[in-house]
């Protein structure tokens, strides 16, 4: 008995040791880590990863892999405080961060229109995004997000297809320094300088912009 | 026979090289002004809503889209990845970042270097020329028509001929030991890389440079005014990082204005003979603190890149 247990552990520590190194992000995103605090992606931002607007759960489908394998690290960091994520954050080894986040960065996003300074802007929102309020060094959201918002590489994520509870909470949260994993500041200073009425017309500007060929 | 030959020979092979023409030949420094935050009070330009919808206000909008958006509205006269609201920021409104306000009054300009006098429009052609390392406008084109307007009416209300505070890059002082590339090279690392990435080839969106290029083939090229280390620190110190203008020291400004201007961009379209040397001669030597053709790491720089 015993000469047959031995081999038959020595195969399961292999399997496990397999298992761990090839994380698989399809697993992470609808059953969760091998840790059991590292809770699916899918139960709050959706199969799709397309979040849940209502509940201020970001899009996390076609980001840049790169945003997200550091979001989840300032998360467990504290970087970027958040009660929900930081515990799952937590619980997550390095190798499912990076596979979760190739998993969730390759999902289909939609397509949003590339609206650029050169178009016209009513309304402060709209100003904000595409004028900036350079009078208080508040540049155009566009001349780093991109045009339309679509994100540029992995540090400056996508800002079209987040929901206007998402957007504003987070430029809260750089107001009140529970945010501060930018670099350089370059989003606090700019979150800091905005009024109440400003963080609101501007998320609700992004969170406005139809996808391309979806109905007005 | 035997000597006309040649000579023909030489004219036909000449023909082709000869680069377009320049009319605005002489980009050296212009004479400094104060800075904005120096001054009383700065001039302000109209506000957009404030523009008439007639004829007039469309050519200004349209003018305002080239210069925010040049890659995609001006494209047959762009040759790398810039927009003209890269170097003057805030939509050419921006203080201390060569407002289009403190330019315009300030043409036709002579300049006694080459004793010509040089229009607005040849300005905006030069821009074209060197900024955008393109080809210029036609004086009577639709692009520099709109260039004009624009400038002309942020321009509402400026005195005609008198340089106001905050019309250029302020002046940055030198650091007194001179500049040091490697302490350049760290703080671009720390402040710029994020950005204008890790060589300076900027980060794009799609076919759009969100983040302009610093050097490499999609920069400004060796004729720009940006190249003079001397202007790109004033420009640096004043306007970078987006939005944290003034957080740089004078000597961080110039070191990592030194470190971004010691690499090799396209070549001076008004290059002599092909010799970098001539070139530097005539145009270089005298234009501020600039890099075109001295050696670097045992290399020299100037010999241009496609």
């Amino acid at each position: 008995m015993t000469f047959s247990r031995l081999p038959l552990a020595g195969l399961c520590a292999l399997l496990l040791a397999a298992q761990v190194q090839a994380a698989d992000g399809q697993k992470l995103l609808t059953q969760g880590g091998a840790n059991p605090a590292a809770m699916a992606c899918a139960g709050c931002h959706g199969a799709d990863g397309m979040g849940m607007a209502a509940a201020g759960f970001p899009r996390l489908a076609g980001l840049s892999a790169g945003y997200l394998a550091k979001q989840i690290g300032d998360f467990r960091s504290g970087t970027r405080a958040n009660p929900i994520m930081q515990p799952i954050a937590a619980a997550l080894s390095d190798d499912e961060i990076n596979a979760v986040s190739r998993t969730l960065a390759a999902l289909p996003a939609p397509a949003y229109p590339r609206t650029g300074r050169a178009e016209k802007a009513e309304g402060s929102g709209a100003r904000l995004a595409l004028r900036g309020a350079w009078e208080r060094n508040i540049p155009e959201c566009v001349s780093c997000h991109g045009p339309g918002g679509l994100g540029v590489g992995d540090t400056f994520p996508p800002l079209a297809g987040q929901s206007a509870q998402y957007l504003s909470a987070q430029l809260n949260a750089w107001r009140q320094g529970t945010r501060k994993n930018d670099p350089a500041d370059l989003m606090g200073h700019v979150a800091r300088a905005l009024s109440d009425a400003e963080v609101t017309a501007v998320s609700d500007y992004f969170a406005s912009l139809n996808p391309q060929g979806a109905a007005q | 026979m035997k000597i006309l030959m040649p000579a023909l020979l030489a004219l036909a092979i000449v023909a082709p090289v000869q680069a377009a023409k320049i009319a605005m030949e002489d980009q050296s420094q212009m004479q400094p002004v104060p800075a904005a935050a120096a001054a009383a009070s700065v001039f302000q330009p109209p506000q957009e809503q404030d523009l008439p919808a007639d004829a007039f206000g469309q050519l200004v909008q349209d003018g305002r889209a080239i210069f925010v958006d040049t890659r995609n509205q001006a494209a047959e006269y762009v040759g790398n990845g810039m927009n003209c609201t890269n170097c003057h920021l805030d939509q050419g409104r921006k203080a201390d970042s060569a407002p289009l306000w403190g330019a315009y009054p300030m043409y036709p300009a002579y300049r006694k270097k080459n004793n010509r006098v040089n229009s607005y429009a040849e300005r905006i052609q030069g821009c074209f020329q060197f900024s955008m390392n393109g080809k210029a406008p036609a004086v009577d084109s639709h692009v520099i028509n709109a260039l004009t307007a624009y400038s002309y009416w942020l321009a509402t209300g400026a005195p005609t001929g008198k340089a106001l505070p905050g019309r250029l890059y302020p002046v940055v002082a030198e650091p007194k030991g001179g500049y040091d590339l490697a302490r350049g090279e760290q703080i671009y690392a720390a402040q710029c890389a994020v950005c204008h990435g890790d060589n300076g080839q900027g980060q794009k969106s799609g076919n759009d440079y969100v983040l302009p290029p610093l050097w490499g083939k999609d920069s400004y090229n060796w004729g720009a005014g940006m190249h003079r280390i001397n202007t790109a620190a004033g420009f640096i110190k004043h306007n970078m990082p987006l939005g944290k203008g003034g957080s740089l020291s004078d000597e961080e400004a110039w070191h990592v204005a030194a470190f971004m201007n010691s690499h090799e961009r396209p070549q001076d379209p008004r290059l002599i003979d092909g010799s970098v040397e001539k070139t530097r001669d005539k145009y270089h030597a005298n234009d501020g603190v600039n890099l075109y053709g001295q050696m670097v790491n045992g290399v020299m720089l100037g010999q241009g890149i496609k």
